[in-house]
């Protein structure tokens, strides 16, 4: 008869308990949290299995408890406070427990089952407040199952079964009100009009849809997997515009659109007239100055470019914002791996070699409606997810950025983008019929179901209990044995033992095979899928979203070989079936009787393209923006730069940067904190290829300040990314771009006009830089809906990840300012726009609230001047000005670098007369800060042309930054700039 | 020169640093082989071979429990042997990281005291702990060399104030023990390599980054010097003077001290105190 063993494991009396102490800081940092006055951390380990004292004593001993700083404790040690013990809920994976339980196999032999979980003692508290803490703190519903006391079971709590028949979903007969019911409540999210085609469908069929047909199809047509707003037909119109601004009306010609009667203009496949289309047209053979580096763009997991003669470098960026808003922690962690996995499943297999990810979040301390998490847990949580996940599969996390807005407070933003690498010959898969289907990696449990639909909805404050499965954790060491495993099996001597791979991501094998089968049909036997355990119903196996399994097209020749390079790298995989059907059908197998058979023609050509409604209308977008603050105005522009260092936009991000491992597989250059300071790096460079100088530089533009026209924000993101790219070295000729909209919903014309204005940024600056897009990624409905009633968007928020080769990272420059006696040069107009800029957010100043505008030609003019500059080496620093304008960016480029410098902001070349307020706070794109020694100015002066530019400073000896009759000290500056971590 | 001496790296699933501990060893003029522990532990003759040792950083096993104890499991009985056998022999070994983290539990480290290695692996005598504040760091230190470490990878380095730093990143780096073991271990000349007083960010005891056997060939650390091979991975290389980057990279000196000590015969000799 099995029992269950409890022990636990705390820190030895005379030790330290640093997670203990780490709670009573966290606790602290939460307004509505009474702090303890001491708290006590314990591991948890319960053990069911039949081990006897001595091989429990061993097991302590040598596996769960360390003898010199840990104690060990048989059962439950006495209370010492309120007790708040956290352990998985049923279902939810437990990485630490797979581990133990192997470890425990090796060490005695026996197969034994392992919970893992924390125990906490809280001292100095009540239990209401013991229990705000499990809540807010120490645990989540979602994922965790709390006990206010240690917890011994006879026996372990099992995953209720399902029952492995598929039933048949009644369809055809039922009236419009009972097909959007039905997409509501089985949480398929499809609209009315694609219920309707279903049932066309099946009606045609003379029987109504099993299940697992019906889930097959809202997983393949959901937002997340098809794109279907950005790709549908829109009918665009304009409201209130000024009289004589330009409008995309008059220059529809270039969206291939048609204008009608009533003076609407109709594009159809909005994604393919602007982001694509600028691509190809940059693509189009014929002129010397064609892209001719593409490799492959839209089409795989991720975007292909050259590298050199042998390698290709990919890119990808993702965002996970609705599961990492119920659980940031898994959330964010899948989110990453997700990415990851995207980036290993392109073409026959990347290396993926970096990671950069952006967050967006609502500020500190704010109050927050019913159903969210508060911002710092959400903030802490989604750094904590993505560095476990990041650190431990050996992939540096070159840098990122964080952007605080109250209105992400219950859809916060999580952005992450992974780089990779392959040979060059190996960037195209295709599976060929006959070929095995072969799942390696994870296994499959219920977890995740339904992820890909429910990105597609919208959060409401019901939602942390209604889709608590969608929500993942994630096994990082899993997914890197099956990196090390397809690497193995890439590189084979023969050739790779595969034809194609992609990841499992939303959807699970229904669209990991789907697609894979798209043009051929599969049959699918999901009995052999190895499970995490039992009781699944095949529908559940068909869609389950379980992490880090990747799905391979194997000829059958070349079988056994890939199965002794699984057992090699410890990876389980399994033979699901093959592809090719007679008809294209997917056909769905349980012990081989047939569960369910759908057309892949019928996925692939039935998804309804309903025209949507665009309006673009200012006034209203300009409404949506937060009041700019109240004047406040400090009374010196110290004063007032001060305030700005530590608005928790410029501040300092190290806190964050620092607990990603940056520089595993050793091929940093440029870090993210630049100098012995450790000032903002503009972008993040490295080295990929050990015998080349060649480098990558990976960089990132979000202008959402400007997000009241998304026209000017897009232009201003893409601006941004290349200036960050260029600031470091990278060659302005060879960068590449994604675009990534997380929007509001779309299904509010006003948002989707606003959309259409940011997707014609796009093509417009892709075009104007020559950056070609070549991945990008949407998520259109982003909102929370609260207890109340009252919709809180996000700002229309597009993030432009961008991928610049850098020649020779021996010419790579930093920001921090270098030597005493250089003089500081600006590069680029300052107009005095003031509109969205920091200095307007914080009250430093007011005035007409027009937006920054990007000259296309004057930008890109500007990048291939700086650029040209640093590849002659008269560069000692670059730096890139953004959020908090001109004087914070000379002032992080003198505390970076520790050296004084004295500043003369009437030399700026400014269009018209301007205060010195506007000059050191205005945010106005395409501006680059430039050190250079005396002796290059001239030099300098002359690559740089008709661009306007000035020297308006100089750095010296001093210890302090001298402006405008003020001396303000470095030391405090810096101090200053690096409370970034205040409040979290 | 002689020919290239033999490294063997050792991967296991979640260990992530073995490429460029491999590429440190080749820079510094031996030529590294990776080895999956699986095989190691069917084959542990297999260790013979090599005339270095490298066990790299990564999260092995997910560092589920503690950070390393899951490998450490796995080679108490079935690796450790051979591995105490190639130190008696000569081999030098090095353990950034997690190697570190493994070693100390795997009984490597502190290592055996008479100069003779236990049959079985020992009970851990030392720890590496989560970091004083709780959290994952990646940053760069000042270090110092003790002067009278017998380390054979750290002994006798010269150190520039502005340019020798050395790369961490860990969450369980802060080192731990009881007075005593501290003791006997500074008294032995065990301690390799220290953090300046300044720069210790993990709150160390005794500030101690990384620590040898008695025989000074088995080198522990949570500093990875791997990462450190080329002037561009400095984190200020943009402003480093020709002065301050005429040599090579603290890392990579160290690598070099072990492999030219095994190149001319000389890594034999006995280092036991009397």
């Amino acid at each position: 008869m099995p029992s269950v063993h409890r022990i636990e494991v705390r820190p030895a009396p005379q030790g330290i308990d640093v997670r203990g102490q780490s709670v009573v800081a966290m606790a602290s940092t939460d307004p509505d949290l009474q702090a303890p006055s001491r708290v006590h951390g314990a591991a948890v380990y319960l053990i069911e299995g039949d081990l006897d004292r001595s091989a429990i004593d061993r097991v302590t001993r040598e596996l769960l408890c360390d003898p010199v700083t840990q104690v060990a404790h048989h059962g439950a040690a006495p209370a010492r406070g309120r007790v708040v013990e956290v352990l998985p809920l049923p279902g939810v994976a437990d990485p630490a427990a797979e581990s133990v339980e192997a470890a425990i196999q090796e060490l005695t032999g026996a197969a034994v089952r392992v919970l893992t979980g924390e125990r906490w003692d809280l001292e100095g508290v009540d239990d209401s407040a013991a229990d705000a803490l499990a809540r807010r703190l120490l645990a989540n519903p979602v994922i965790h199952a709390v006990h206010r006391e240690p917890w011994c079971p006879d026996g372990f709590p099992m995953a209720k079964p399902h029952a492995s028949t598929v039933r048949r979903v009644p369809v055809c007969s039922l009236d419009n009100p009972a097909l959007e019911r039905l997409s509501r409540e089985a949480h398929l999210f499809l609209s009315l009009e694609e219920m309707q085609a279903i049932q066309a469908e099946y009606r045609r069929r003379g029987c109504e849809p099993r299940e697992i047909e019906l889930e097959t199809i809202a997983q393949t047509w959901s937002e997340h997997c098809v794109h279907k707003t950005l790709k549908s037909r829109v009918r665009y119109r304009e409201a209130g515009l000024a009289p004589g601004s330009p409008t995309l009306l008059d220059r529809g010609g270039r969206l291939d659109g048609h204008a009608t009667e009533d003076g609407a203009l109709v594009v159809e496949n909005l994604l393919k007239r602007t982001v694509a289309a600028a691509t190809h047209r940059l693509m189009e053979p014929g002129s010397p100055s064609s892209v001719d580096w593409c490799l492959s763009v839209f089409v795989d997991n991720a975007g292909v470019i050259a590298f050199d003669d042998r390698h290709a470098i990919c890119m990808k960026v993702e965002t996970h914002n609705h599961p990492s808003a119920l659980e940031p922690y898994g959330g964010a962690a899948t989110g990453a791996g997700g990415c990851i996995r995207d980036v290993m499943g392109t073409g026959l297999v990347a290396k993926p070699i970096a990671a950069t990810d952006i967050f967006c979040v609502a500020p500190a301390g704010m109050r927050v409606p019913k159903g969210c998490l508060p911002p710092g847990r959400i903030l802490r949580q989604v750094v904590a997810g993505v560095r476990d996940y990041g650190n431990r599969m050996g992939i540096p996390t070159l840098n990122g950025t964080v952007w605080f807005d109250p209105r992400y407070v219950g859809n916060p933003l999580v952005y992450c983008g992974v780089v990779g690498i392959m040979p060059r010959d190996l960037i195209r898969g295709r599976a060929e019929s006959g070929d095995h289907i072969v799942v390696m990696g994870g296994r499959t449990g219920r977890d995740g179901i339904h992820g890909a639909t429910f990105s597609s909805a919208e959060l409401t404050d019901t939602h942390a209990d209604e889709f608590s499965h969608a929500v993942q954790i994630g096994n990082a060491i899993t997914q890197k044995k099956t990196l090390d495993a397809l690497l193995a099996a890439r590189d084979a001597t023969g050739g790779p033992l595969f034809h194609a791979v992609t990841d499992c991501g939303a959807g699970g094998f229904s669209s990991a095979v789907g697609e894979m089968g798209a043009k051929l049909g599969a049959t699918v036997h999901l009995d052999r899928a190895p499970l995490k355990y039992a009781g699944l119903s095949p529908t559940e196996v068909w869609i389950s979203e379980a992490q880090e399994r990747m799905v391979l097209a194997v000829p059958a020749e070349r079988l056994k070989a890939l199965a002794r390079v699984c057992q090699d790298h410890q990876v389980e995989w399994c033979d699901l079936g093959t592809f090719g059907t007679p008809d294209r059908d997917l056909i769905l197998l349980w012990h081989g009787e047939e569960m369910g058979r759908i057309s892949t023609r019928f996925l692939d050509e039935a998804l309804p393209t309903p025209t949507r409604e665009a309006v673009w209308d200012p006034a209203w977008s300009a409404a949506q923006q937060p009041a700019p603050a109240g004047i406040d105005r400090p009374t010196t522009l110290g004063q007032a730069l001060r305030r700005l260092l530590r608005h928790p936009n410029v501040a300092s991000k190290a806190w964050i940067v620092r607990q990603y491992d940056h520089e595993v597989q050793g091929t940093s250059v440029i870090k993210p904190l630049a100098g012995p300071h450790a000032g903002p790096g503009d972008a993040a460079v490295i080295r990929p290829v050990a015998d080349s100088t060649r480098g990558v530089a990976v960089g990132n533009g979000l202008a959402t300040g400007l997000a009241s026209d998304p026209y000017w924000m897009g232009l201003a993101a893409v601006d941004e990314c290349v200036r960050n790219l260029v600031c470091v070295g990278a060659d302005p000729d060879r960068i590449a771009i994604l675009d990534n909209f997380c929007w509001p919903s779309c299904k509010d014309p006003r948002n989707m006009g606003s959309l259409v204005r940011a997707s014609e940024a796009c093509l417009d600056a892709a075009l104007a830089y020559r950056t070609p897009f070549i991945s990008g990624k949407d998520s259109l409905n982003n909102q929370f809906t609260t207890e109340d009633g009252r919709t809180i968007q996000i700002p229309p928020t597009l993030l432009i990840s961008g991928l610049g080769m850098v020649p020779d990272v021996s010419r790579c420059v930093t920001m921090d300012a270098k030597a005493a006696g250089n003089l500081l040069v600006i590069v680029g107009m300052t107009h005095g726009r003031m509109g969205g800029s920091h200095a307007r957010q914080v009250g430093v100043i007011d005035g007409p609230d027009d937006l920054p505008q990007v000259d296309l030609k004057a930008g890109p003019a500007a990048a291939r001047a700086v650029a040209g500059a640093i590849r002659a080496g008269l560069v000692r620093s670059a730096h890139d000005c953004s959020e908090g304008g001109v004087l914070v960016a000379a002032a992080e480029m003198a505390f970076a670098g520790g050296i004084g410098l004295r500043l003369d902001l009437h030399a700026m070349p400014t269009t018209g007369t301007m205060d010195a307020w506007q000059r050191a706070f205005a945010e106005d794109p395409s501006r680059y800060l430039i050190e250079v020694a005396p002796s290059r100015l001239a030099e300098l002066q002359r690559s740089l042309g008709s661009l306007p530019h000035a020297v308006i400073g100089r750095f010296e000896d001093s210890g302090h930054l001298a402006v405008a009759g003020e001396t303000l000290a470095l030391d405090d500056l810096r101090t200053d700039w690096n409370s970034g971590e205040e409040g979290w | 020169m002689g020919e290239r001496p033999k490294a063997l790296v050792i991967t296991a699933p979640g260990i992530n640093c073995d490429a460029e501990l491999a590429q440190a060893f080749a820079a510094a003029g031996a030529e590294p082989e990776l080895v999956l522990l699986e095989r190691i532990r069917r084959t542990p003759g297999l260790i013979d071979r090599f005339a270095l040792i490298g066990l790299p950083g990564g999260f092995s096993y997910g560092d589920d429990v503690a950070a390393g104890r899951v490998m450490a499991v796995l080679m108490r009985e079935a690796v450790y042997p051979a591995l105490a056998a190639a130190v008696e022999r000569g081999t030098p070994m090095i353990c950034p990281c997690n190697g570190f983290q493994i070693a100390v539990q795997a009984g490597l480290l502190p290592g055996a005291d008479a100069g003779r290695w236990p049959a079985r692996a020992p009970a851990p005598t030392v720890a590496l702990c989560p970091n004083r504040l709780a959290r994952f760091r990646d940053v760069w230190t000042r270090v110092e060399v003790p002067a009278d470490t017998r380390c054979i990878w750290t002994a006798g380095l010269t150190l520039d104030p502005e340019a020798d730093r050395m790369p961490s990143a860990h969450g369980e780096g802060r080192f731990e023990t009881d007075a005593a073991t501290l003791a006997r271990l500074e008294r032995q000349g065990q301690v390799a390599l220290r953090y300046d007083a300044r720069d210790n960010f993990n709150g160390s005891m005794g500030a101690v980054a990384g620590i040898c056997d008695p025989s000074g060939r088995v080198l522990g650390l949570m500093p990875h010097p791997e990462r450190f091979t080329r002037w561009t991975q400095h984190p200020w290389w943009t402003r480093l003077g020709p002065e301050s980057v005429r040599g090579e990279p603290l890392g990579l000196r160290m690598f070099r001290r072990a492999v030219d000590l095994v190149r001319t015969g000389q890594h034999h000799r006995s280092t036991v105190p009397a």
